[in-house]
């Protein structure tokens, strides 16, 4: 519990600080802009409690965006890494424009999804598994290729069909790096929901934040940025717990 | 690390009967190698190399570090084709006909972290289609013998460095393969515990006796545990000398190290190493 005594001291300072700071209209009054528009912690706060079944109902629907999204990345990304790291020619090939594919800004890709597949979850779910399947494929692309040689040797010697060799030593060496990719995947696959939802959406936290963005009702919108990082944090946390539970030999 | 537990090396346990499935070798010569030559690339390893060991018997081989002593075993193993020349073991000369009959320990232990000792020892038993339970039982029941009793569920990672070894030599000979290429197994051991392990495989090759090539470059571990040992020379490898130990896998390990003869028999392969190296 000790490591967590300094980050949660620190982040009480900062809130502490900002609290101080926007109740005294100091950073109003530096930015000349009226004080509701600088809500302090305890006003966001208060809407988070007063929003809550609001923010709950546009909240399940952007969990279900990034949970179906993630699964589908993580589907798509085992598969792909299993496939690239089985055929070499493969991973030659398509190696090189995986990683330049990064180079696409996914803001982009966004409105244009949302031509092609409406206003509905799929254009979400699209740009969800588009962000997540980065991280997860690089990832345990990289776990099974750093196989120790020898392993695979030993494993020979031991009479070991390729199927054998795949389960017994090249699978649960890469699972550790399957985790840290899927704890990656998950951070940025909120931020993909909001993209998603901001191009083109009916509800969802994204969609709210757009609405009370115009709406000048800034202390809902930080509401659905606290919301936004929970959910973020609680199916990191979810995946270090299931790490720690499936990976016990580290 | 834990502490190791006592092993019954030296205790006769290993003069009972093996409860290892028998391997199916025919008397005579076990590994035939004649006129050998491998090279990677311009590097040339090995050239005209000639060996042959008796079925169930002991041949050691010391040379310089990086002389090729680890592939001449994965060329013996199968894991590796020669270049030239014509590895035989027990007929098989082809590379998966030597996968098939020999095993492989290599110098690192290479116990899989995420299995217990119990199932590492049975890999090559579940490789070969025994089902978990069957398989835990066939290593379970060699445990105590190979001084692992209780330590069944643990971690490689629990395990002291001569536990480990054990339990990767236990896994090398359920593979019920007739021949064993052992590659400096105990180099990664400290010298007591490495002097305990050499005297516990001995007894342990008394009670199963298999077709061992023993690469090392511990002269008096492969004095002590061969019944042959091959000097080899600085690359390309070549043997300069072989040489008869007096007193192969005596049951005191201690006593049969300090024997003048074994001594004078050392001093010889010093010599050998030295000049080979030269």
């Amino acid at each position: 519990m000790r490591r967590w005594l300094l980050p949660t001291l620190l982040l009480a300072a900062l809130i502490g600080a900002w609290q101080v700071a926007a109740s005294s209209g100091a950073i109003s009054g530096a930015l000349h802009l009226e004080d509701f528009l600088v809500p302090s912690p305890s006003e966001i706060a208060a809407s988070l409690w007063e929003n809550r079944s609001l923010l709950a109902d546009n909240a399940w629907v952007t969990l279900k965006e990034v949970l179906l999204g993630f699964c589908c990345a993580l589907v798509a990304g085992l598969a792909f890494a299993i496939a690239l790291h089985l055929f070499e020619t493969l991973r030659r090939a398509a190696y090189p424009l995986l990683v330049a594919s990064q180079t696409i800004p996914i803001v982009v890709i966004a409105p244009i999804l949302v031509v092609w597949f409406g206003y509905g979850i799929g254009p979400k779910l699209g740009i969800v598994a588009l962000i997540c399947f980065f991280p997860i494929t690089v990832n345990v692309l990289d776990g099974l290729r750093s196989v120790d040689p020898d392993a695979i040797k030993m494993m020979r010697t031991l009479s070991a069909s390729r199927r054998q060799t795949f389960l017994r030593v090249e699978a649960p060496t890469a699972l550790p790096y399957a985790f840290s990719g899927a704890k990656i995947a998950v951070a940025v696959a909120v931020i993909g929901a909001v993209f998603g939802e901001w191009a083109g959406s009916s509800s969802g936290l994204g969609h709210l934040m757009l609405q009370d963005n115009a709406q000048l009702e800034t202390a809902r919108l930080f509401a659905s940025v606290v919301v936004l990082a929970a959910i973020a944090i609680a199916l990191f946390g979810l995946l270090a717990l299931a790490e720690r539970r499936v990976v016990t030999w580290r | 690390m834990r502490q190791d537990t006592k092993m019954p090396a030296s205790t006769g346990e290993f003069a009972t009967q093996s409860a290892l499935p028998a391997t199916d070798e025919a008397p005579g010569v076990a590994v035939s190698i004649r006129g050998l030559r491998h090279s990677y690339g311009e590097l040339r390893t090995i050239e005209r190399l000639d060996l042959a060991i008796e079925a169930h018997g002991v041949l050691g081989l010391v040379g310089p570090s990086g002389c090729g002593k680890s592939t001449l075993l994965e060329l013996i193993a199968g894991l590796l084709e020669p270049d030239g020349g014509e590895i035989e073991l027990g007929g098989e000369s082809d590379a998966g006909g030597r996968l098939a009959r020999c095993a492989y320990m290599p110098q690192r232990d290479l116990l899989l972290p995420w299995f217990s000792a119990i199932d590492n020892a049975a890999l090559a038993l579940r490789n070969g289609g025994a089902g978990r339970a069957e398989a835990r039982r066939e290593a379970g029941a060699l445990f105590e013998r190979f001084g692992l009793a209780g330590f069944e569920r643990s971690r490689p990672a629990q395990l002291s460095g001569g536990m480990r070894q054990r339990v990767a030599f236990l896994r090398t000979l359920l593979s019920g393969k007739s021949v064993l290429a052992l590659d400096e197994p105990f180099a990664s051991l400290d010298a007591i515990t490495r002097a305990e392990m050499q005297g516990w495989l001995a007894a342990a090759l008394g009670a199963d006796p298999r077709t061992v090539v023993l690469v090392t470059h511990d002269v008096e571990e492969a004095l002590y545990l061969s019944d042959r040992v091959a000097v080899l020379s600085a690359r390309p490898a070549r043997i300069v000398a072989e040489l008869l130990p007096p007193a192969p896998r005596a049951p005191d390990r201690d006593a049969a190290v300090t024997d003048p003869e074994f001594v004078a028999v050392r001093e010889r392969a010093m010599l050998a190493l030295k000049e080979g190296t030269a």
